[in-house]
């Protein structure tokens, strides 16, 4: 034990920690259960402290969900390998897990985002998730998911077109529902 | 029908990621756009929808306690040498469960249930004021009119400043409770951002900056002249760094 592990320690805490939130609610949507987030971001923090001599300053949040979002992808990989085949493309076709008829079914709006969001595939939930939950700018979002900065609005403008017409296929069920 | 402009501008346009040529440009071409200006609103109806249905999920309260737990024996262990012998490893793990006991733990509960409260604290306040009418009681760009409504109205001073000629003005302030303290609540914007400056009396005489977020608000604390200082807004975090240079300066 020496000064340097009591000071990166410190700094860990200091850093790293306010941003638990931010790392169990990206885990959360990238894996769908509040339960697996729980294990993944667990294990992200353990080794967002193993690596953090590596941490050279700057935007710590950035940092601390880059390492949550690889540790989600392995986490998929390894025991949801489907759901990271599966890519969109932009003809649309939802994702198995939750048809518009199920999408309908949800009432509430909430819900009803809930679902839509959790059916567009990982790598364009995750830009949605970061953009419109976490509030990160381009350039966060790039350093996250390892994308370049270029390509990041198309990646938010795809997403989001999928998300509206997810949002507009379900609507559209519910309002034949009432008919 | 799509058009070029969907792609190439109006996503970092919403997002406010353009370059000021660039946002410029693309003003001009939404005037004769009627598909790009449909979109800009269908944008804007996500981005409401995503605002009520507060989708953003914090950890709960076991999973922090959990990372508490699981962090501890994470504190670095002396690498076994071959030359050390057992009483050697001993007393040294002695020492440093000791330690551990001493100091870490009870620092770690502290500090992090501490911020925890903090956070939330902080982000509660900030959206509290985004409710219509609740953002100002007195509503000025004077740094002298704002200094003197806040006189008699908390007992503690503080420096009022406008930051318009770096894109920060000043449009008021307010007597805010923050987990049950009373504290002094400046408010800046620059072009789309609004942003909470707290202010309360503190025991320490300076202390550097802290930052965090919470459902994607960011937040930087700071002290100077025995005066507590916190900065949130849900700007980037680089924009918040610059608002809080220029208020420590």
């Amino acid at each position: 034990m020496n000064d340097l592990d009591a000071e990166n320690r410190r700094r860990f805490e200091q850093l790293v920690l306010p941003h638990v939130d931010a790392a169990f609610n990206l885990a959360r949507w990238l894996l769908r259960s509040r339960e697996d987030a729980e294990d993944v971001a667990q294990e992200a923090l353990l080794r967002a402290c193993r690596f953090f001599r590596g941490f050279h300053g700057g935007d710590a949040r950035a940092w601390l969900l880059q390492i949550v979002r690889n540790s989600c992808y392995t986490w998929l990989e390894k025991n949801r390998p489907r759901e990271l085949m599966v890519e969109y493309d932009e003809e649309l076709h939802p994702h198995p897990v939750a048809t518009p008829e199920s999408i309908a079914i949800a009432e509430e709006g909430r819900e009803r985002l809930t679902r839509a969001l959790e059916t567009v595939p990982p790598r364009f939930r995750e830009v949605l998730v970061l953009r419109e939950l976490e509030g990160c700018s381009y350039k966060e979002i790039a350093t996250i998911t390892s994308i370049p900065i270029g390509t990041v609005m198309s990646s938010l403008s795809r997403a989001r077109r999928q998300l509206q017409s997810l949002l507009v296929s379900s609507s559209h069920k519910e309002a034949l529902r009432d008919v | 029908m799509t058009c070029d402009f969907a792609d190439s501008h109006l996503h970092g346009y919403f997002d406010g990621e353009l370059s000021d040529p660039s946002a410029a440009e693309f003003e001009r071409h939404l005037q004769h756009c009627d598909h790009c200006a449909v979109e800009l609103v269908e944008l804007d109806l996500l981005s409401g929808q995503f605002q009520v249905a507060q989708l953003y999920e914090a950890a709960p309260a076991s999973f922090r306690k959990k990372i508490r737990t699981s962090l501890r024996p994470v504190v670095p262990t002396p690498t076994p040498s071959s030359r050390l012998s057992w009483r050697w490893l001993a007393a040294a793990a002695l020492l440093l469960v000791a330690f551990v006991v001493w100091r870490v733990i009870p620092a770690f509960h502290g500090e992090e249930d501490y911020q925890a409260r903090f956070a939330t604290g902080i982000v509660e306040a900030h959206l509290r004021s985004l409710l219509p009418g609740k953002m100002t009681n007195v509503n000025s760009n004077d740094p002298q009119t704002v200094r003197a409504w806040f006189e008699g109205k908390v007992t503690f001073v503080f420096p009022v400043r406008d930051f318009a000629d770096y894109g920060f003005s000043l449009r008021g302030g307010r007597v805010d409770v923050v987990q049950g303290r009373t504290v002094a609540a400046l408010v800046y914007a620059n072009r789309e951002h609004l942003f909470n400056v707290f202010v309360w009396p503190a025991r320490e005489q300076d202390a550097s900056p802290r930052a965090g977020s919470r459902q994607g608000y960011q937040w930087i604390v700071w002290g100077k002249d025995k005066t507590e200082f916190c900065a949130v807004s849900d700007a980037a975090p680089a924009e918040l760094g610059q608002l809080q240079r220029l208020l420590a300066d």
